[in-house]
């Protein structure tokens, strides 16, 4: 148990049912399953949390092709029957081939580290109750070796999910759920006044206005996320839109710089269509 | 007081867990959340409950249940302001209505019955099921005045007390997903087309033996992709009208396909196919999405399913402007050529018992446009469907008799 209590940073907002699940997940050693829209920062949380707590953070992506098994450790077979066939020293012992995997890294960590493990969904049904175990008595074996690893402090595990595939019960009951929601327009502002300090107020506004309506758009193929209306803000503040130009775009229906927000041609092609159907009711 | 909580949440259909309940006990211990409400209930959902389709159903029994405890907190008033219930009312009431609360015995009493009324609500809505608009004769209902409504603008007008599962955010995410859909995806597991694609990152064992060979011995590796399941499926679902009698079992199907396949788009349609659909049932009437965008946007790969029980008049199908809910300039038949021509692979599951398709004559139309490929939305259908997938279809109804593809 640890006495550690998260509450966001000055970089990163965080609700305060977010933080609830966090500090819950903190207190009682079991991992915190985020799920959320793409870009609402799922990912940033868990460097927040180790920046904020000055904790390590290991880092573990996983893909459609990842076991659970690379985790923990690789025994890189392949490597020992080439070394062997090459007459090298090293393959008599068998602790040379085998590779630390993320979860073993942070086991070993000095300090309670924090682990994440993003995008969860994208790898294989099994997965994570391929990692049950591990995540439970913080322990596995290396069969190789014989050697059992340990955690020396428990990670706080910090999970996400796309919602790809939905997750086995087993799994879930571990976890302390959390749902990021899509911020409304005052977090958002919050969110936007946390990376861009003294944002012109109007310019502000005007950009929220135009983002929420894109968002309201039916049909699009991917909404654009906060990740996208901070990048986009960046581009307007570079670019020195006016405000005005903002205002008007709602007419056009089209806004400025839209590359920034809409990431393919199918839904620029739907805006412009829109667009061009506006123009003609408007006349 | 937990212990209730908990067998209600289960009540609702809700699976909570005994590990999931003991760890929200130790959390309590652990003073993880304080003494307020709030913090309680983001910790107990957060401990919960694991999927935010099911945050509106737990935002529901938290309030009903935490009702009359709340006071314990000192946080909240309960009382729906009065005031606010009569500008509510009169914004929403016709001329008409307001004549017939004249005769009710004035405005003070009928909020008075409104207010009983939302308390039976939320009695009712104890056992788990939906609050839903009191009914056609009810002085309240036919304007489309929602009593949930009232209550949440009611906290509104209060803004500090607005509590959060009272403000039922999560609404439009709940699917009702229905358990036991095992059986269900067993059948639909059938369908599972395996094809190599992706990273190769399994050893090609005898490629490796073969080349290993022909190296002289010297090991060399032979690696290929691992088998996935890349079947692609699009479905459409009938909604409303008499499909209402087949909720249940369409729930379980949709749940059961959204659990299996990886691909899996979804649309809704009402009675027949038109020239467009919709992906949002409460906004079906403002998001409504051409037909001939969803056949651009996924390819002919995908299998098409398609849900509904096709009982309708047969104008419905064969006429321009058939169509119960807007006129439409082509009739329903022409789209479903269309459809079928985009994807030749489809079937319909007609959730209609099998005995009674005879005797209704657009099943009977819709049997023959489909070239025979409808089923009956049962475990012994569903496997048949899934034969059935594998053929394409000959789309030559309009023409004439069809004849089955070999």
């Amino acid at each position: 148990m640890s006495s550690a209590r998260f509450a966001g940073t000055e970089r990163y907002v965080a609700t305060e049912d977010l933080m609830m699940a966090v500090n819950a997940g903190i207190t009682l050693g079991r991992p915190v399953l985020v799920k959320g829209e793409p870009g609402t920062g799922k990912t940033q949380l868990a460097e927040e949390v180790a920046r904020s707590l000055e904790r390590p953070l290991f880092e573990w992506h996983i893909k459609s092709t990842t076991k659970a098994q690379q985790g923990l450790y690789e025994y890189d077979a392949v490597a020992r029957l080439r070394d062997s066939q090459l007459g090298d020293d090293r393959v008599k012992d068998i602790g040379n081939y085998i590779r630390k995997g993320r979860v073993w890294e942070a086991f070993t960590s000095e300090v309670q580290p924090v682990l994440l493990i993003d995008e969860i969904d994208k790898a294989d049904i099994e997965f994570p109750n391929d990692l049950l175990r591990e995540l439970d008595q913080m322990e596995f074996t290396v069969y190789e070796t014989g050697e059992t690893v340990r955690a020396r402090h428990r990670p706080i595990i910090i999970i996400t999910s796309n919602n790809e595939k939905e997750l086995p019960d087993a799994f879930l009951r571990r976890c302390f759920f959390h749902y990021i929601r899509f911020p409304d327009a005052e977090t958002m502002q919050s969110i936007v006044e946390v990376h861009y300090p003294g944002l012109k107020q109007e310019l502000l506004r005007e950009a929220l206005n135009a983002f929420y309506q894109v968002r309201e758009v039916p049909g699009l193929k991917k909404k654009p996320s906060t990740s996208e209306l901070l990048d986009w803000l960046k581009l307007l503040l570079a670019e020195d839109i006016p405000p005005e130009a903002l205002r008007a775009s709602d007419k056009r229906a089209i806004p400025p710089l839209h590359g920034a927000l809409l990431k393919n041609e199918q839904d620029v092609h739907l805006f412009e269509q829109l667009a061009f159907m506006h123009r003609r009711n408007a006349r | 007081m937990l212990a209730e909580f908990f067998f209600l949440l289960r009540k609702a259909g809700l699976r909570v867990s005994i590990t999931e309940y003991l760890t929200l006990l130790e959390a309590l211990r652990a003073r993880v959340a304080s003494v307020s409400v709030d913090e309680f209930y983001f910790l107990a959902r957060a401990t919960l409950i694991k999927d935010e389709a099911l945050f509106d159903r737990f935002d529901q029994v938290f309030a009903a249940h935490f009702k009359g405890i709340e006071q314990l907190f000192q946080a909240f008033s309960a009382e729906v302001p009065q005031d606010w219930l009569q500008r509510q009312a009169e914004l929403l009431l016709s001329e008409e209505e307001r004549q017939k609360i004249e005769s009710m015995g004035g405005f003070e009493a009928l909020m008075e019955a409104l207010q009983q009324r939302l308390r039976e609500q939320d009695d009712q809505h104890h056992g788990g099921n939906k609050w839903i608009g009191t009914g056609g004769t009810s002085p309240f209902g036919h304007s489309g005045f929602n009593p949930e409504g009232v209550r949440i603008g009611g906290k509104g007008g209060n803004r500090r007390a607005v509590k959060v599962w009272e403000k039922r955010e999560y609404r439009n995410l709940d699917d009702s997903v229905q358990i036991g859909t095992r059986n269900i995806k067993l059948a639909l597991r059938r369908l599972r087309r395996f094809a190599r694609e992706g990273a190769a990152d399994q050893l090609d064992l005898p490629g490796t033996i073969e080349s290993t060979a022909r190296n002289a011995g010297l090991l060399d590796i032979r690696m290929q992709p691992e088998r996935h399941n890349a079947v692609k499926v699009l479905l459409f679902l009938d909604v409303g009208g008499s499909m209402d009698d087949h909720v249940r079992v369409c729930e379980e199907m949709f749940s059961a396909a959204r659990a299996e396949f990886k691909h899996l788009e979804y649309y809704y349609f009402h009675n027949f196919i038109y020239e467009s659909v919709w992906k949002d049932n409460r906004r079906r009437h403002a998001q409504r999405i051409p037909l001939t965008e969803v056949m651009r946007k996924y390819g002919p790969d995908y299998r098409l399913i398609l849900v509904g029980d096709a009982t309708m008049s047969p104008y419905e199908i064969s006429y321009p402007g058939g169509s119960v809910e807007h006129w439409n300039d082509e009739p329903g038949q022409v789209w479903l050529n269309r459809l079928l021509r985009a994807y030749p692979h489809a079937v319909w599951l007609n959730p209609e018992p099998e005995q009674r398709w005879g005797y209704t004559p657009s099943i009977q139309m819709t049997r023959e446009l489909m070239d025979e490929r409808m089923y009956p939305l049962t475990l012994r259908g569903l496997d048949e469907s899934i034969q059935g997938l594998r053929r394409p279809v000959a789309v030559t109804a309009l023409a004439g008799a069809p004849e089955p593809a070999p």
